[in-house]
């Protein structure tokens, strides 16, 4: 596939398919080609619990692959918008046919869960970015493991058991697993049968809603790391879930001096981290690295009082010589008082007037 | 001022107000249920363009069996208009930029058209849709060669009205191309050669490759047949390019149709704006298969007002537009395409004859 990919964007083929691009034409036989973008097709869509969705995706060939614990930012369109979401593939790096495994937990407001649980359909077409993030399983694998992860957490440290697996890997493994109750955990029948077909990995199930099963009860301690083992800071520790369990981890890693050897990951999502629409709010132009406080007028104005100069024309919304992207942020279109929404979107700047913190790509 | 003997409908500055209240509720609605199918009607018309322009170039593998030659020409010329009206020029207004799919975004699209997308934008989205029908300012009024409202002062030039007009149709991309050059305002001096330089380099790359493409690259890839593909591909645009120019001359040159002056623009609110793209155009009728086929440029009175709705939504609300037009007593000027080409080309006609320039407040009533 690489040697063909390579033919595909050689100049005499970009100068055959002229301005729409060689995309255009692959695109027309099969919707996963691409010279330029990472696609995936989902191939699969399971339930495995009431509020979680886990799809399989067979990526095209311009996915390089992933050190297992990383994560991708998934494009999906949702009402013909794209929309970006990070996830880290639950899936083995030596998976067969580089599929990748993704498992999301349904937020009740969240726009792309919902849609990847309730309407997605297998045969559709998503865009992937490259692997991201430092939370991966080192090269060489360290001897000893320790794995704690609480809700759909589990989908990194997931990735790095399996390659274990895969692997033959001949260290020790701890895998500490928070759930709700045994119904919400994910992989829980898979997990078992690991832990039972490899001596050196001891699946721990701890459940915080639920007395009956499970091996521990409760939120994340010290207590409950040293009844599983009591030379538990010898191990590497990956550690993935709320901000809640990683802050606690944290504080009893370096309560032991230990810090170096805990590696953690938290899921927030792209927009808690943006800021509330507040007074006085802030205008960031991104590439030139200026800020400015938001006086109501619009976008495009704010930028020449900072001295930049994005293109015009009408400066009335008409001629879109303006669009510009803007990477977060609410704003206001100044005609219709209609607002946008918080994600990275292309808006015209002569039309559009933050409500509230924005980021803008000039 | 106007072409037409009609006497111009007036709106108080209140009515105008009222008029742009009504146009943004229309477009409002749009915004609010734009969604999967305008995402899949755009995917639908590239996919399509793709498999045409494909199927074209193979079947010139084939070449010389007549029947063939003729479908492969017809696979080219329905891709390259789809190519450049359905789906360029929509583009290029930013119709789609609401999905967030780089492979569609205004700023970075580079059309299937001999002009460079960066020019276009300025020159129609920006001039054009701005200043419509502006004398003086919007040089889509006979693309600064033809004579086209009677309010263009006449010159001896413009007897050969008829045959700019002949002339340009076939060689419309070309035009376009030409158009962005602005020969007509630097023969004015109004522009310098070199202000035109860096135009001119993008020009001439565009050109340059699209040339080698069409005339050197796929023909030579037929090697014996490299003639025979050389003709389909030429063929092709200038089959595109009469049908295109025949869509846009009925956009704004027809009967009913009204030009306006500069002193109009002075303070023009959105009202008034809206108000002078209702007077400025002119509809063809037809069903879906034309609407498509014509970029919906068909639709050229909603696009003039809403040019950055998704095309499919104009005939969708058209029954809207006019009832809005009905309220205000404004006209809605349609018609079917050999009526509304007729109108045109008997003003190409008369309009190259020296003819009597009337002047006449227009907009808004005192
Ligand atoms: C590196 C990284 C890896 C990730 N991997 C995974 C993964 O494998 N599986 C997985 O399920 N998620 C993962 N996430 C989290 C996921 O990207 C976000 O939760 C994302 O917002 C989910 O999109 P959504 O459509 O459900 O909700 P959105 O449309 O983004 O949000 C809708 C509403 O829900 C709230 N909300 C959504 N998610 C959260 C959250 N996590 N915490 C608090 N409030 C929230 C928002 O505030 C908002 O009000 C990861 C995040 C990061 C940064
Ligand atoms: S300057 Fe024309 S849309 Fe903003």
């Amino acid at each position: 596939m690489k040697p063909l990919l390579r033919l595909l964007a050689s100049p005499l083929l970009d100068v055959l398919a002229g301005p729409n691009g060689i995309d255009r034409y692959l695109a027309a036989v099969n919707p996963l080609w691409s010279v330029s973008e990472t696609r995936a097709r989902v191939l699969q869509i399971r339930h495995q619990t009431r509020d979680t969705v886990t799809l399989i995706l067979q990526p095209n060939a311009n996915w390089l692959g992933f050190r297992a614990g990383q994560h991708v930012r998934l494009g999906v369109e949702v009402n013909g918008v794209r929309r970006h979401r990070c996830f880290s593939p639950a899936s083995s790096t030596h998976q067969r046919n580089r599929l990748i495994e993704i498992s999301a937990t349904v937020n009740p407001a969240g726009v792309v869960s919902q849609y990847l649980k309730h309407r997605a359909e297998p045969g559709e077409i998503l865009t992937m970015s490259p692997a991201q993030g430092t939370f991966a399983l080192p090269v060489p694998r360290p001897e000893r493991l320790l794995m704690i992860s609480a809700g759909s957490g589990i989908t990194p440290v997931m990735s790095m058991l399996r390659t274990l697996c895969d692997e033959d890997y001949p260290g020790r493994v701890t895998f500490l697993h928070y759930a709700r109750t045994q119904a919400d955990m994910l992989y829980r029948d898979e997990l078992y049968d690991i832990a039972r077909d490899h001596p050196g990995i001891t699946l721990v199930c701890a459940h915080t809603r639920q007395r009956r099963a499970g091996d521990l009860h409760g939120h994340l301690t010290e207590e409950q790391l040293n009844s599983i083992d009591a030379d538990f800071t010898a191990a590497e520790a990956y550690v993935c879930g709320p901000p809640g369990l990683v802050d606690t981890a944290r504080d009893i890693w370096t309560a032991h001096g230990v810090e170096n050897r805990l590696h953690t990951e938290t899921f927030t999502s792209a927009l808690t981290m943006t800021a509330p629409a507040t007074k006085g709010s802030v205008v960031r132009f991104a590439r030139s690295g200026i800020s400015a406080t938001a006086t109501g007028a619009s976008l495009l104005e704010q930028a020449e009082a900072s001295g930049l100069r994005p293109p015009f024309g009408c400066r009335r919304g008409i001629c879109s010589t303006c669009t510009s992207r803007k990477f977060s942020g609410v704003v206001r279109h100044v005609l219709t008082g209609e607002a946008s929404h918080t994600e990275e979107e292309q808006i015209r700047l002569c039309v559009s007037a933050p409500s509230g913190d924005v980021t803008l790509d000039l | 001022m106007r072409t037409s003997d009609k006497p111009n409908p007036r709106l108080t500055l209140e009515q105008l107000d009222a008029l742009a209240r009504d146009l943004d509720a229309i477009r409002e609605a749009v915004i609010a249920d734009l969604g999967t199918r305008d995402a899949a009607h755009i995917r639908r018309m590239m996919r399509l363009q793709g498999r045409l322009e494909l199927t074209g170039r193979a079947l010139l593998y084939l070449g010389f069996l007549p029947p063939v030659w003729l479908a492969a020409v017809a696979c080219l010329a329905i891709s390259s208009l789809l190519n450049r009206e359905e789906i360029g020029h929509n583009v290029l207004h930013g119709q789609y930029d609401w999905m967030g799919d780089p492979a569609l975004n205004s700023q970075t699209f580079e059309w299937g058209s001999l002009g460079a997308s960066k020019e276009w934008r300025h020159s129609h989205n920006y001039v054009h849709h701005t200043f419509t029908n502006v004398l003086g300012k919007d040089r889509d009024i006979g693309y600064g060669i033809m004579r086209l409202s009677r309010e263009q002062k006449w010159h001896p030039y413009y007897l050969g009205n008829p045959l700019y007009a002949a002339l340009l149709m076939p060689l419309l991309d070309w035009g376009f191309a030409f158009h962005d050059l602005e020969v007509d305002r630097l023969v004015r001096r109004e522009r310098t050669w070199s202000q035109n330089r860096e135009i001119h380099r993008r020009l001439r790359r565009k050109i340059g490759i699209d040339v080698l493409r069409e005339y050197v690259l796929f023909p030579a890839l037929t090697g014996p047949l490299f003639l025979s593909t050389l003709a389909a591909n030429a063929c092709a645009k200038v089959l595109r390019d009469l049908w295109t120019s025949a869509i846009i001359f009925c956009g704004h040159f027809p009967d009913g149709v009204a030009t306006f002056t500069e002193g109009e623009l002075a303070n023009e609110t959105r009202g008034h704006w809206y108000y002078r793209q209702l007077l400025g155009t002119a509809n063809i009728s037809g069903g879906r298969l034309f609407q498509i086929m014509s970029g919906h440029l068909s639709h050229q009175i909603e696009h003039h007002l809403f040019p950055d709705l998704p095309s499919p939504r104009y005939p969708q609300i058209a029954p809207q537009v006019r009832a809005v037009c009905e309220k205000y007593g404004l006209p809605y000027t349609t018609g079917p395409l050999h009526r509304q080409l007729g109108s045109t080309w008997r003003k190409i006609f008369r309009l190259a004859l020296p003819g009597r320039t009337r002047s006449q407040a227009y907009g808004t009533a005192a």
